[in-house]
């Protein structure tokens, strides 16, 4: 058993080294500047990985910024507003939608969401927002901010229950201490939960975060796979991953193959160190409170 | 609105709060708890909405042909998915058994040797952040490793790739599932001379099992939808095809393939293909939800 328990850090271990070996060649030819620089020309042998990191921040943080205060909304409705014959049902729903497949939401994003953004919510935010220069050019449906909101879609469920979790951690007696001191509901939320609450529900999101980063065949089915940097949300990109999913199976080469391994390296850090963090925040909070099956 | 509304007054004058304050301070209440629901209005809609969406449009694309009939060519009518839902099948039996054992040996350990321990502490932490490695990555990793030796795609690879992505929730699940065992039944067993080990085999899992076996079934209804993984390593097969080291056919990929392409017909089946998939989550996620809120376990007081 002690075997079994450690394999796991082996094959933590076992990805990280198997990783660099196969990446060596793109390490050692581009080196640090892989991450700044912006071409990517297969037929040349020219790789850098700058506009699928732009690619991967941008969408992930649309995500954050479209999920974060409504996961905080439906956290704080489940926990402390909600009628209680109503919070079984809506927290199950929530966990089931955590469950479905990243290909079924893609599926989904192809087929509904992509032409609701080409045909009314597209041209809207056109007409409402268009000076600002971020919704310009050509709206085709499919480019990063289809991606940002689908990833957001999918990242709700995962930050709302990790909150709706964290949340019911807090003390009951923080609450009635609020309450005693004549605090309405919302001053009660205020001090006796969310400032209690806050170290687990920033790790929450950077649990969410994390998910978004890695997120692979919804955002590759909708993003529009396009390696340039442009200003405009409508514009098609690439993320770090979808670039893997996306030409990883024709690449000729072993320098374009060590180059999308170098990402995936890439990748694999940056979630770990983004998972590593959001853990230790909500175990700080979590620490001690019956834990849940999610 | 100051946080500390009464600690704020000096002590000794006492002052009657003023009605406008209070009014200002419910008006806020009222907005903020409209504002919640709200966003749970706005968070619930669209997600029914997707799941009602695809139930609706997977139901109609249903068919028996779906169950029996391999891929049919482009631009022909019918076929079904007979070969990926074998081939979805193959790989998962093959994954659950690399990865079931190894998770529930795991679990064990942490739950009942490894408890307040610097190791334990640090295999759970480890397992949490294997969680949230990208699938992606996990996929290339395997094919770094099988694939690039084997010099071809294989099930073999897609099986041990999934095992991979299994090991960390069977570990967290069974770990909790023992948690819930009561401690008298531990006693009880060790009392009568039985040795630790064997007091967690034969007592604590069997006391847990109904719990660790639904939470088997939700590790395999996990990674049953994951497709990234098996992009570069099962790859994928248009034919009838069963054999381990051979390029494989998963009702996952398959749906990818559909989806993106640009006929009718092979979307059809992608919805069918997601109905399926998603059937098999919902009973499962159901199932675990059933034993985890009423702790059903067979010694459990």
């Amino acid at each position: 058993m002690l075997a079994c328990a450690c394999s796991i850090f082996v094959i933590v271990l076992f990805i990280f080294v198997i990783l660099i070996l196969r990446s060596h060649l793109s390490l050692v030819q581009f080196g640090w500047k892989f991450f700044a620089r912006q071409a990517w020309d297969p037929v040349a042998g020219d790789f850098g990985a700058l506009s699928f990191i732009y690619g991967t921040l941008v969408t992930s943080l649309l995500a954050l910024l479209m999920a974060v205060p409504l996961a905080l909304g439906v956290a704080i409705f489940l926990t402390e507003l909600c009628p209680r014959p109503l919070r079984a049902p809506i927290s199950f729903l929530t966990e089931l939608l955590a469950a479905i497949p990243s290909v079924v939401y893609g599926l989904w994003a192809v087929f509904v969401l992509v032409p609701i953004m080409r045909n009314s919510l597209g041209p809207f935010l056109y007409k409402i927002l268009g000076w600002t220069g971020l919704f310009g050019g050509a709206n085709f449906g499919v480019g990063m901010l289809t991606a940002g909101i689908i990833l957001a879609i999918m990242i709700l469920p995962i930050i709302s229950s990790l909150t709706r979790d964290i949340m019911t951690a807090v003390p009951n007696s923080q609450r009635e201490a609020a309450l005693a001191l004549g605090a309405t509901k919302w001053e009660m939320i205020r001090i006796g939960v969310l400032r209690n609450a806050r170290i687990g529900i920033v790790g929450a999101v950077m649990l969410g975060l994390g998910r978004a980063l890695g997120e692979t065949m919804a955002v590759t089915m909708v993003i529009g796979n396009h390696s340039e940097i442009s200003k405009s949300l409508f514009a098609p990109g690439n993320t770090l991953a979808s670039v893997i999913a996306g030409e990883f199976s024709e690449a000729t080469g072993d320098l374009y193959l060590s180059a999308l391994i170098e990402i995936g390296l890439a990748l694999f850090l940056v979630t770990i160190v983004v998972n590593v963090i959001a853990r230790l925040m909500v175990w700080a909070v979590t620490r001690g409170a019956p834990s849940r099956v999610s | 609105m100051s946080t500390q509304p009464v600690a704020s007054q000096p002590l000794g004058l006492p002052r009657k709060p003023s009605r406008a304050n209070s009014a200002v301070r419910s008006t806020t209440n009222y907005i903020v708890s409209g504002l919640s629901i709200l966003a749970t209005a706005i968070v619930l809609v669209p997600l029914a909405a997707i799941l009602f969406y695809l139930v609706y449009k997977g139901a109609r694309s249903l068919n028996l042909a779906f169950f029996t009939h391999v891929p049919a060519p482009v631009g022909e009518e019918g076929g079904g998915m007979a070969n990926a839902i074998v081939g979805s099948g193959i790989i998962l039996i093959l994954a659950s058994l690399i990865g079931i054992p190894i998770g529930i040996a795991a679990g064990v350990y942490l739950a009942e040797f490894g408890r307040g321990k610097f190791l334990g502490n640090a295999v759970r932490f480890t397992a949490d952040v294997l969680n949230g490695v990208p699938s992606i990555v996990m996929g290339i990793s395997i094919y770094s490793l099988i694939v690039m030796q084997q010099k071809h795609f294989s099930a073999f690879a897609g099986g041990v790739a999934l095992a991979i992505m299994m090991i960390p929730t069977v570990t967290r699940t069974t770990e909790e599932m023992l948690a819930t065992v009561p401690h008298a039944i531990r006693e009880a067993a060790l009392g009568l001379g039985v040795p630790k080990w064997r007091t967690a085999i034969s007592v604590s899992l069997r006391t847990a099992s109904p719990g660790i076996i639904t939470g088997c079934m939700l590790a395999f209804a996990r990674v049953a939808g994951e497709t990234a993984p098996l992009l570069f390593t099962a790859l994928g097969n248009q034919f009838w095809s069963v054999k381990l080291n051979e390029p494989i056919a998963a009702l996952p990929l398959q749906i990818y393939v559909y989806a993106i392409s640009p006929y009718d017909e092979w979307h059809r089946l992608a919805w069918a293909g997601a109905l399926v998939l998603i059937s098999l989550i919902m009973v499962s996620v159901t199932l675990v939800r059933i034993y985890a809120s009423r702790g059903v376990l067979k010694g459990g007081s």
